[in-house]
This record gives C-alpha cells, sequence and structure tokens, in this order.
C-alpha cells in the first residue's frame, strides 16, 4: 500500500504534455461536434420556438447568451484557480498551461455578460448602465481577470509567471464571495427599489428548456476552445520535444 | 518564531524612520488627493458633506495603495530579501511583520490624519470618530492584501501600475464597509455590523494574506 497513489492514473498521464495531446486529439472533434449542435439547436429554439416573455417582449431572448456566458464567467474562474492550485501543489506543466489558456476566455465571457447585460437593460430598465449588485460584481469578476492577464504578460519567465498568477486566482478565489456579498449588501443599502434582476417572472417550461441546452452548449464550446488554446501552447511550450518536431515535420 | 517577527518589524520601521520623506509621502497624497474635490466637484458645504466619506476613504485606499510599490523594493534589490527568506526562520511571521510594518507607516498615519480632512471636507463631527475607527480597521487590511501584489510584482520593473490593476478588485469590499459606515454615521444609523464586518476581513488578511505573500516573494527570489 506504501507505494499505491491517492490519485487515479489519469491524473499522472494528463501531466505529459504528449499525452494531454494525444488524448484531446481524441476529444476534440467530439467536443467541437456538441457544441456545434447544441448551440445551432439552442439558438434556433430560443431565437424561433420559445414563447415571448408577455412583458418585455422579444427582447427577453438575449438571456439565452447573457446567462450562458454569465456562468460561463464564473465557473472559468474557478477552473482557472483549481487548475492554478494543482499547477502549484503537484508543479504540473500542464494545469498551468490550463489557467493560462482560462483566463482570456474566461474574460471574453465575462465582457461578453456584461455587453449583453448593457444590450438587454436598454429596452428593459431604459439605461445601459445601471450600479446593479449584479452587474458590478460581474465587472469586478472581469477586472481580476484583466489582473491575471496583466501579471502574466508582464513576466517573461513562463514557469514564474505561471505561479504567481495562481497565488492571484487564488487569492481571488477566497475573495470573489467576500466582493459578491459586499456588494450586494451596498447595492440593498443603496439601492431605491425601482427595479430588481432577481425579481424575474418566474420561467415556464418551454423558456427554460432552451436555456438548458444553449447552457451546455457554452460549456462544450469552452472545453472546444481551451483545448484548441492548450493544444497550440502544449507544441510552443515543447518546441524542443522530439515528438513536437516530428509532429511539426510531418505537417 | 515571535522574536524574529518583533526584529523583522523593528528593522522594518527603522529603515522608513530613516526616511521620512519617504513616511510622508502618501500623507501629501491623501491631502492633495482630498483638495482635488472641492476644486472639481463644487465648494458648497452641504454638497461636500454628503461626498466626504467616499472622498475621503477613496483617497486614503490610493495613499495606502501608491506605497505598495516600494514595500520590498529595496530589499529585493540589495539582496536582503532573499537571505531571510534563506533564513530558517518562519517565512509566515516574517511576511506579517512586513505587512504590519506597511500599515504603521502609512494607514495608521492616514487615519489620525483624516479627521482634519474630515472637517475640511464638512463631514458631520458626530462621523469623524466612526471614520477614523473604519480606517483604523480597514487599513491593515488593505495593507495586508496590498502586500501580496506588491511581492507578486517585486522582481518586475514596471511593478506600480501592475499593482494597483492587481488589488483595486481585492480593496472593494473594505472601500464597501468602510465608506458606508461613515456615511450611516452621518445619518444617526448605526454602524456596529459593519464594524464587524471589517473586523472580520481584517482577521482573516490578517490570518491568511502572509501565507500568500510569503509564497509570492518565494516565487519573486526564484527568478
Amino acid at each position: 500500500m506504501a507505494n499505491k497513489s491517492i490519485l487515479p492514473l489519469w491524473f499522472y498521464k494528463l501531466a505529459s504534455p504528449k499525452y494531454c495531446y494525444q488524448y484531446t486529439t481524441k476529444l476534440l472533434p467530439w467536443f467541437a461536434g456538441a457544441a456545434i449542435a447544441l448551440l445551432c439547436v439552442g439558438i434556433a429554439w430560443a431565437l424561433l420556438f420559445a414563447p415571448q416573455d408577455y412583458q418585455q417582449g422579444n427582447s427577453f431572448r438575449i438571456i439565452y447568451m447573457h446567462v450562458p456566458s454569465a456562468i460561463l464567467a464564473q465557473s472559468i474562474y474557478l477552473t482557472m484557480a483549481i487548475c492554478g492550485a494543482i499547477g502549484i501543489i503537484w508543479k504540473m506543466k500542464i494545469a498551468d498551461m490550463v489557467a493560462y489558456a482560462c483566463a482570456p476566455i474566461g474574460a471574453s465571457m465575462a465582457f461578453l455578460a456584461l455587453i449583453t447585460g448593457a444590450i438587454w437593460g436598454k429596452p428593459t430598465w431604459g439605461s445601459w448602465w445601471v450600479w446593479d449588485a449584479r452587474l458590478t460584481s460581474m465587472l469586478i469578476l472581469l477586472f481580476l481577470y484583466f489582473g491575471i492577464m496583466a501579471l502574466y504578460s508582464a513576466m517573461d519567465n513562463k514557469t514564474l509567471a505561471a505561479k504567481a498568477t495562481a497565488i492571484l486566482s487564488l487569492v481571488g478565489l477566497v475573495n470573489i464571495p467576500v466582493i459578491k456579498y459586499s456588494v450586494d449588501w451596498w447595492n440593498t443599502l443603496h439601492q431605491s427599489a425601482t427595479f430588481s434582476l432577481t425579481k424575474k417572472p418566474a420561467m415556464p417550461i418551454e423558456m427554460w428548456l432552451p436555456l438548458l441546452v444553449m447552457v451546455i452548449g457554452f460549456y462544450c464550446w469552452f472545453a472546444t476552445a481551451l483545448m484548441l488554446r492548450l493544444r497550440n501552447e502544449i507544441l510552443i511550450r515543447e518546441k524542443r520535444a522530439q515528438w513536437v518536431k516530428k509532429l511539426v515535420t510531418q505537417v | 518564531m515571535l522574536r524574529a517577527f518583533w526584529a523583522e518589524l523593528k528593522r522594518d520601521l527603522l529603515l522608513s524612520f530613516r526616511r521620512r520623506g519617504d513616511l510622508l509621502n502618501p500623507l501629501l497624497f491623501f491631502v492633495m488627493v482630498v483638495t482635488l474635490f472641492p476644486l472639481g466637484v463644487s465648494p458648497a458645504a452641504d454638497f461636500l458633506a454628503k461626498l466626504a466619506p467616499g472622498v475621503l476613504w477613496v483617497s486614503a485606499l490610493l495613499a495606502a495603495l501608491l506605497s505598495l510599490d516600494s514595500l520590498f523594493k529595496s530589499d529585493y534589490e540589495d539582496g536582503t530579501l532573499e537571505q531571510s527568506l534563506l533564513s530558517s526562520e518562519s517565512n509566515y511571521m516574517m511576511a506579517m511583520a512586513r505587512a504590519l510594518a506597511h500599515w504603521l507607516t502609512t494607514g495608521l498615519p492616514l487615519a489620525l490624519l483624516a479627521p482634519l480632512l474630515a472637517l475640511m471636507l464638512f463631514l458631520p463631527s458626530e462621523a469623524v470618530p466612526v471614520l477614523v475607527l473604519t480606517l483604523l480597521l480597514g487599513t491593515p487590511t488593505l495593507s495586508f492584501v496590498g502586500a501580496i501584489a506588491s511581492a507578486l510584482t517585486v522582481g518586475l520593473n514596471k511593478g506600480g501600475v501592475l499593482i494597483s490593476l492587481l488589488v483595486i478588485p481585492l480593496y472593494i469590499p473594505v472601500l464597501i464597509f468602510g465608506a458606508s459606515a461613515v456615511q450611516n454615521a452621518t445619518l444617526g444609523l448605526p454602524v456596529s455590523a459593519h464594524l464587524a464586518i471589517l473586523g472580520a476581513m481584517l482577521i482573516m488578511s490578517v490570518v491568511l494574506a502572509p501565507f500568500a505573500i510569503a509564497a509570492s516573494l518565494r516565487m519573486s527570489v526564484s527568478s
């Protein structure tokens, strides 16, 4: 038992860039196909077949972009922080690369959530921006992403940059709940109770199902984008390895 | 462990006392930024009184932020940092002493100077003790969290702006509770909940931040 490892074998196998590259080659078409199929079905269903909202009419349909991107922005941060922790604890290069690949995708998702929120806010609330608790915490999340990307690009040594950003993203992870609840409190202290994001009408099932499809589609798309970025990163960082040279010269 | 803590703290305080000009800079910055608001917005007393809690807190936050750049810089450059990390003493205690020394030389003077500026911004006098109290509770959190970013960027040449980018999102909770406690005090509302939360954030940052500071310093030194 002494030699038996606590973690499953695939965890260690994934730590090898070569294995990880080959493994994602197999996974990639499945996720890409699922993402395309789900997003196409979801968008068609959401835009054409889902019923209109009785108050907001057709403008509510932007929810089908807004909610998945907002969910994704948060879970990508979590992914990034967990990968950062794995990178610090087990010194896995792949975890560092995943964390690095996550940051721009997460930032773009947070940005998309804010933009769609603004576009949705104009017809619904009558203004592009409201200092609402949820909007503000999403904006702060975007700032956290920018900070991590800025730190990454400021450091030349990739290993150290990975470690630095991992520490920062873990500090951010501890802070996110604090930020979220303090912004909630700040908002409830100041808000004049004219409108609220949380008082949505309860959603009927025919509106909710396309949303579910879109959320799963977004996750598949994220997996695809992450794998593409990760594979590029593996090739760049392992460019001196024999198998990469062979792979590149084959093409 | 405690001996190393006191030694480090004494050394840091002595060093900053020898460079008294640097001690004064954050305070001057604080005063000047606060001066900009009546000039830029409006000198009307009732308007400034409404603005004062936010202005004082934001200015104090920025003043504490700007001094972070030099927190580990000179020790990093002359190799002291590397030696103290290599020593057998606890890096955690060293990091804590550093952050505490930073607070004693920036946050504490800022909190003590704040009543004067509160007077200039016509903050109601019953809110002034609350302002000082929130600054006393809040600025150490700023020092401890900020020291993480300072430690992360100490090896880089362009640390200054980068630190602000990293740290400002993390400072938001402290700002919210600090400023709204003062706001409540001007309206005669209770502030104990805000103070309790500021205290909770302070305890959490004092306990947890030194881990991150020490890890970041080890990372920076290994480059």
